[in-house]
């Protein structure tokens, strides 16, 4: 098994969100960058491949230079080999296109992506991934045995969740619950020093059209004051749901 | 030319964000002056969509669509859109949408933007409004594709009713073994419970209810208002109550109308997550709980004592007006 794991480089999820340069580019002044959360799961997921099933595993990220470090915790983390495509990401189509290309040079069978990146939560590359393949695509996937070309997949529906059967060669849109994130794996000193002599591929982007493009950003309008309502004068609350807001 | 909507159904009834899609995508309509055609897999009352402006439904009835197959699905919405030469598709966001959305547009060569909040900002060049960074920002986007496909936020329209009657045609699609690659085992879904998707009211708890155990009047409530129950991170990671209601940055996406948090603190990645639901109400026992801050409504207070209460005058209201 030859797997790929689709890393996107997003802000720390505490990050205040700015924009800047008249509000058209997001502002990456003091943000931490890490591993998408919807990806990291997915990357432990494929080093419990590696460990019980003898996976070799990769990972790749499109981006640009400071793209890096986030691909280097990978590495860390255990992941044998990284690849940086040369571009900036900035629509899912052209990312995808990129990634198809990667998979089907390096000759991947299991591509695991998260279910959408954080920062622009499209939610579109791992799809699109597997048309431009021809492979096989499970998203919000929470479960995952490979057992040689079989899979056995769950993936979260509303309300519930659904088990699918499929093959190789396959993509999955992943998130919690593909392993739990008490299972997550933060880089050890030994894991560190490893990653510093393991292969960091620089790839050029391919051409491709970009099928959207960010003219602008806002961010939302400040929210007005909360009302309180005494505890002892719930009988308000009730008024001011059906009455004011009219929600109930 | 036209607008193609893609109507979900349940046990052959067609749910909720159908009839919000069919609104929009009226309205977009009339600003583009064209027809909206929406396509129905197993569906028993499309006739119903015509009074929310749908002028036409193609009516899909083959038995191998009965199991929902986001590949098979994706590529019924693209045969539709080609023989309707439809120009926007606008689709839902529950999780079987947007699963099946980037392989439609990806087979249709169409522009995609998910989470789009309003009608788009204008038709020529075609831009359109949507959240990102997890609901602490939007962006205008750009589509340049000749197909539009535009994923609608949920609960961001509403339902308008405009029109009459719709024309009701039963359609046939191509379908081939490579649709099917991907089949549909079990499905473990809870009935006659709402779900976070669709619910008009959330009621969600975290950290401050101290134990699974205590989760019996936070279900009481959310059965005495019809509404879904919802968990914070931390209890999702411990295992208290399932993944599926985790709710947040990098759980599930909440825009209902009304989301009661109860113990929950508002870390900045929860507030992000439900921030798109209309009004927010905030029971918590710490005035400093930064979910006030970004709350409509709040009462501080302990929640063992404030929930009891609140059910009962919840009833006692319920009664009223029922």
């Amino acid at each position: 098994m030859k797997i790929l794991v689709c890393i996107s480089n997003v802000p720390d999820t505490t990050s205040k969100i700015n924009f800047t340069e008249g509000d058209t580019q997001f502002d990456k002044n003091g943000v931490q960058f890490v591993i998408n959360p919807n990806d990291e799961f997915g990357l432990t997921r494929a080093m419990w491949l590696k460990e019980k099933q003898g996976a070799v595993v990769h990972v790749v990220s499109v981006g640009e230079a400071d793209a890096e470090p986030t691909l280097r915790k990978a590495l860390a983390i255990g992941a044998d080999e990284a690849i940086r495509v040369n571009a900036k990401p900035t629509d899912g189509f052209y990312v995808a296109r990129q990634l198809a290309e990667v998979v089907q040079k390096g000759e991947y069978n299991l591509v695991i992506a998260g279910r959408e990146s954080i920062d622009y939560n499209g939610g579109m590359v791992p799809g699109m991934l597997a048309h431009l393949l021809g492979m096989n695509f499970v998203n919000t996937c929470i479960g995952l045995e490979v057992d040689g070309n079989n899979v056995k997949a769950e993936r979260e529906i509303d309300g519930g969740k659904e088990t699918l059967s499929t093959t190789l060669p396959l993509v999955i849109g992943g998130q919690k619950g593909l392993v739990e994130e008490s299972d997550l794996r933060i880089p050890n000193m030994r894991g560190i020093m490893m990653a510093r002599k393991k292969a960091m591929h620089l790839v050029e982007p391919v051409d491709a059209p970009l099928r959207t493009q960010d003219q602008k950003f806002e961010k939302p309008a400040p929210k007005g004051a909360v009302k309180l309502v005494d505890p002892a004068n719930l009988d308000q609350l009730i008024d001011l749901l059906h009455n004011e807001a009219k929600v109930i | 030319m036209s607008i193609l909507i893609y109507t979900e159904s349940e046990n052959g009834k067609l749910k909720k964000n159908a009839f919000e899609l069919a609104s929009y995508a009226s309205l977009l309509a009339s600003t583009m002056s064209t027809d909206v055609v929406a396509l129905a897999i197993g569906t028993e009352n499309a006739e119903e969509l015509g009074k929310y402006g749908v002028n036409k439904v193609l009516k899909v009835s083959q038995s191998e669509l009965n199991t929902f197959n986001a590949q098979a699905y994706a590529s019924a919405l693209a045969q539709a859109a080609q023989s309707e030469g439809a120009t926007v598709a606008v689709i839902a966001s529950s999780a079987d949408s947007k699963y099946l959305a980037p392989l439609f547009a990806a087979q249709t060569n169409a522009s995609y933007v998910p989470n789009v909040v309003e009608q788009p900002v204008s038709t020529s060049p075609f831009q359109v409004k949507r959240t990102a960074f997890s609901n602490k920002g939007f962006a205008i986007t750009e589509m340049s594709a000749d197909l539009k496909v535009i994923g609608l936020a949920s609960n961001s329209f509403g339902l308008v009713e405009s029109g009459g009657n719709c024309e009701v045609v039963d359609y046939g699609v191509n379908l081939s073994d490579s649709d099917f690659k991907t089949k549909s085992v079990e499905v473990d879904k809870v009935v006659g419970k709402a779900t976070i998707a669709d619910a008009d009211i959330v009621v969600s708890a975290g950290r401050g209810l101290k134990g699974p155990e205590n989760w019996g009047m936070i279900e009481e409530m959310a059965d005495v208002l019809g509404a879904a129950t919802a968990c914070s991170k931390p209890v999702s990671d411990l295992g208290w109550r399932p993944h599926g209601e985790h709710v947040g940055q990098t759980g599930k996406p909440v825009a209902t109308n009304l989301y009661f948090a109860i113990g929950i603190s508002g870390a900045i990645q929860h507030l992000a997550g439900v921030s798109s639901s209309k009004v927010k109400v905030v029971i918590n026992i710490d005035p400093e709980a930064p979910f006030f801050k970004a709350a409509d409504y709040g009462v501080v207070g302990d929640a063992f004592e404030v929930v009891p209460q609140l059910i009962e005058k919840l009833k006692e209201f319920k009664a009223q007006n029922a």
